[in-house]
């Protein structure tokens, strides 16, 4: 195996670090003057971007790995193996930043260890549930990128870790034997997750606008993070491939065509549900509430039908289109939820400070930072030769 | 291959969405909520309130709570709370429609009989009393994650924004201060009109409804607390209309017995999570035997082709 040897300082490593720094200073006025003093958080709305972005979208953004888990291992007899490892990648990397930023948005984070003591914990909060799921998935990615970087030992022709390969040769076979459960594992808790991150609105009750608010948040959820997933994966091949100087990787088409089917069954949810409890005038009313609903449909609605064109799946540009606009919608959808739809009272308005949008910026340029170096290093993109030949 | 995929992947969806689809629908069919017999609260009555906000400064004396001085006040002399916040559990709002007609109103936590603050909490920082069904924070368990806050119905819990080891702070009628010493919330002690009172639920509605009774004219036919959000342990009579005293109109039900129905339904038993992994499991093994040759290690088998090609 040659070592992966591109270019790590790039002009884009640059611009990515300066954000990153402006975004940890940002991050470190705030463990210093409080959350007030950097952020335009308030009583009536005191989830702002760093939830509804870095935790409730970012995770979903992340889905990747969850989404092509579902079509290789579950559906279709493990043949689109040389994506799965980049999506993996970028899964990690997406729930990291969203712990990264719950860190940040801990009021009083020193106590977070609470988690990890069954006396404290609180098994009827939903935000109980996605925080262990979330901490578990973590785990379970990182185990399942394992082997990606025990090849990298494994294969390595450096004479100067001698143990090191001796260990990875060591563990390579055994943790390929059990690595199913794992991926299995994988696949269980992110549906467990992102359908509850649907049911964390639920109890605001009527804080949160009826076109947002029912009890099918939670399979909403589960099926937008399902979309969303395939459309990354389609946003992040068709980028990498012009970046890299790598060819078109053809399972994207096949992946498109899963799309329309979720998509269609989620607006079909979406909308028996608003009839049902009688608030589809509510969403066509064309008030604001109603054009951000109806922007996030469409988007959605519109990326989707494109994908059901067999000429539109056929061009890179085109299917990279209707992912970008089903990963805009879908997580318009989210920002609805957590914060667009969200209505305390009277008298209160949230709109991010400057600080906050930073911190958002250098955590997410932060992860696209490490992505690039570990794509770099390590055999995490498809392998063009046995893809070719596989192929 | 296209064929059969679509099929499979229709039935994951459906397995997988049927558990969480079905939990709304079964949800509906949730026991009603009551309140604890031993449960207190206090009950307002807004035609007494003369505004002398005595109640708010004894709160924030047994509570040992920071002034919180208006804006213009460059000395910092008086403690003039403009609304509830991290240094005001208890206020006194003014309503004034035209001329002479206004009434008062006291805001603090109403004490929910099925409070969404407790449900939401995921460390139980946020807890309620069994027998009395006061509700009550602990500072050394909360991880600040706010969900409170965006869960409470009405507004209450406060956050700590411009401090670097913030709290949560929200009325606990007094548990740990003039409860425990006197048996009486500080606020209940020092009205000097009785606008404010203490006691079980039981009987500060019946006071409630005996007043609406005797005096039909002069209230409003509503006892606010009664069943909003599936009851409140402190209720209020008014003269004027509860949305001009800064109430929202909420809906009967329980948000928080909502919500924890729908995620004990997905999770009874972790019933639905097994048979989830089990099945998928299941799926994930034949396949890969199907797959056999082609399988798992298929990467690195080729990368060691490779490697030895360089």
């Amino acid at each position: 195996m040659a070592l992966h040897r591109e270019k790590i300082l790039t002009p884009s490593f640059w611009v990515l670090l300066t954000f990153t720094v402006i975004g940890f200073y940002c991050i470190g006025l705030r463990y210093v003057m409080g959350i007030g003093a950097v952020s335009n958080l308030s009583d009536g709305f005191p989830w702002g971007i760093w939830i509804a972005y870095d935790v409730a979208t970012g995770t979903a953004l992340a889905c990747g790995g969850y989404a092509l888990a579902i079509v290789i291992y579950i559906m279709n007899g493990w043949k689109y193996h040389p994506l799965i490892r980049s999506a993996i990648v970028t899964s990690l990397f997406g729930y990291a930043l969203a712990g990264f930023s719950v860190m940040v948005d801990l009021g009083r984070y020193w106590n977070a260890y609470s988690f990890f003591m069954p006396s404290r914990w609180q098994v009827n909060s939903v935000m109980f549930e996605v925080a262990v799921c979330v901490m578990a998935y973590n785990v379970v990615l990182a185990i399942e990128l394992l082997p990606a970087i025990l090849e990298r030992f494994v294969h390595s022709t450096n004479p100067r870790f001698p143990k090191l390969k001796e260990y990875a040769r060591k563990i390579y076979p055994k943790l390929d034997k059990v690595l199913i459960f794992f991926i299995v594992l994988g696949i269980t808790l992110p549906t467990m997750h992102q359908s509850s991150l649907g049911s964390m609105m639920i109890i605001a009750g009527s804080k949160l606008n009826p076109i947002w608010q029912t009890g099918f948040l939670p399979v909403l959820f589960l099926i937008n993070a399902m979309y969303i997933g395939y459309s990354v994966i389609i946003f992040e091949s068709t980028l990498s491939s012009v970046a890299f100087g790598r060819p078109f990787e053809k399972e994207v088409r096949i992946i498109a065509k899963v799309v329309p089917y979720l998509t269609a069954a989620w607006l079909i949810i979406r909308f028996a549900d608003l009839y049902y409890r009688g608030h589809l005038s509510t969403a066509f009313s064309g008030d604001y509430y109603s054009k951000m609903f109806l922007a996030e449909t469409l988007l959605i609605a519109g990326g989707a039908y494109m994908l059901t064109w067999k000429h539109f799946r056929m061009s890179p540009r085109w299917v990279f289109v209707s992912a970008v606009m089903l990963c805009v919608g879908g997580s318009w959808y989210r920002f609805s939820v957590y914060i667009i739809g969200f209505n305390p009272d009277k008298g209160w308005s949230y709109f991010p400070s400057l600080p906050e949008f930073f911190i958002t910026l250098g955590l997410v340029a932060f992860e696209i930072l490490g992505y690039m170096v570990l794509v770099k290093m390590f055999p995490i993109m498809p392998n063009l030769e046995g893809h070719k030949k596989s192929a | 291959m296209m064929k059969k995929t679509r099929r499979e992947f229709i039935k994951l969806a459906a397995l997988s969405g049927a558990g969480i689809a079905a939990a709304p629908l079964a949800a509906e069919a949730s026991a009603p909520i009551t309140a604890n017999e031993e449960a207190v609260g206090m009950l307002y009555d807004a035609t007494l309130c003369v505004g002398c906000k005595a109640c708010v400064a004894s709160c924030k004396n047994v509570n040992d709570m920071d002034a919180a001085p208006a804006p213009n006040d460059a000395d910092r002399l008086w403690d003039a709370p403009e609304d509830l916040d991290y240094r005001t559990r208890n206020i006194i709002k003014l309503y004034k429609d035209g001329e002479g007609d206004f009434s008062y109103v006291k805001h603090q936590c109403m004490h929910c009989i099925k409070p969404s603050c407790v449900s939401a909490c995921p460390v139980a920082a946020m807890q309620q009393e069994k027998d009395r069904g006061i509700v009550f924070y602990d500072k050394d368990i909360c991880i600040g994650c706010r969900y409170c806050q965006v869960a409470c119905p009405f507004n209450i819990p406060k956050f700590e924004w411009p401090k670097a080891f913030p709290k949560i702070v929200k009325c606990d009628l007094c548990k740990f201060t003039n409860l425990k010493d006197k048996g009486i919330p500080a606020c209940c002690e020092v009205c000097p009109t009785k606008a404010v009172i203490y006691g079980k639920r039981d009987f500060l509605l019946a006071e409630a409804k005996k007043r609406l009774a005797e005096n039909p004219g002069k209230y409003q036919k509503e006892i606010y607390g009664e069943f909003e959000v599936g009851g409140t342990n402190v209720i209020y009579i008014a003269g004027e209309s509860f949305s001009n005293l800064g109430f929202r109109e909420l809906e009967f039900d329980s948000n928080a017995a909502f919500s924890e129905n729908i995620q004990h339904t997905i999770y009874k038993g972790f019933v639905a999570p097994v048979a989830l992994y089990g099945f998928l499991a299941f799926v994930a093994i034949k396949n890969r035997k199907n797959h056999h040759g082609h399988g798992h290690g298929h990467d690195a088998k080729h990368e060691d082709k490779h490697g030895s090609e360089k």
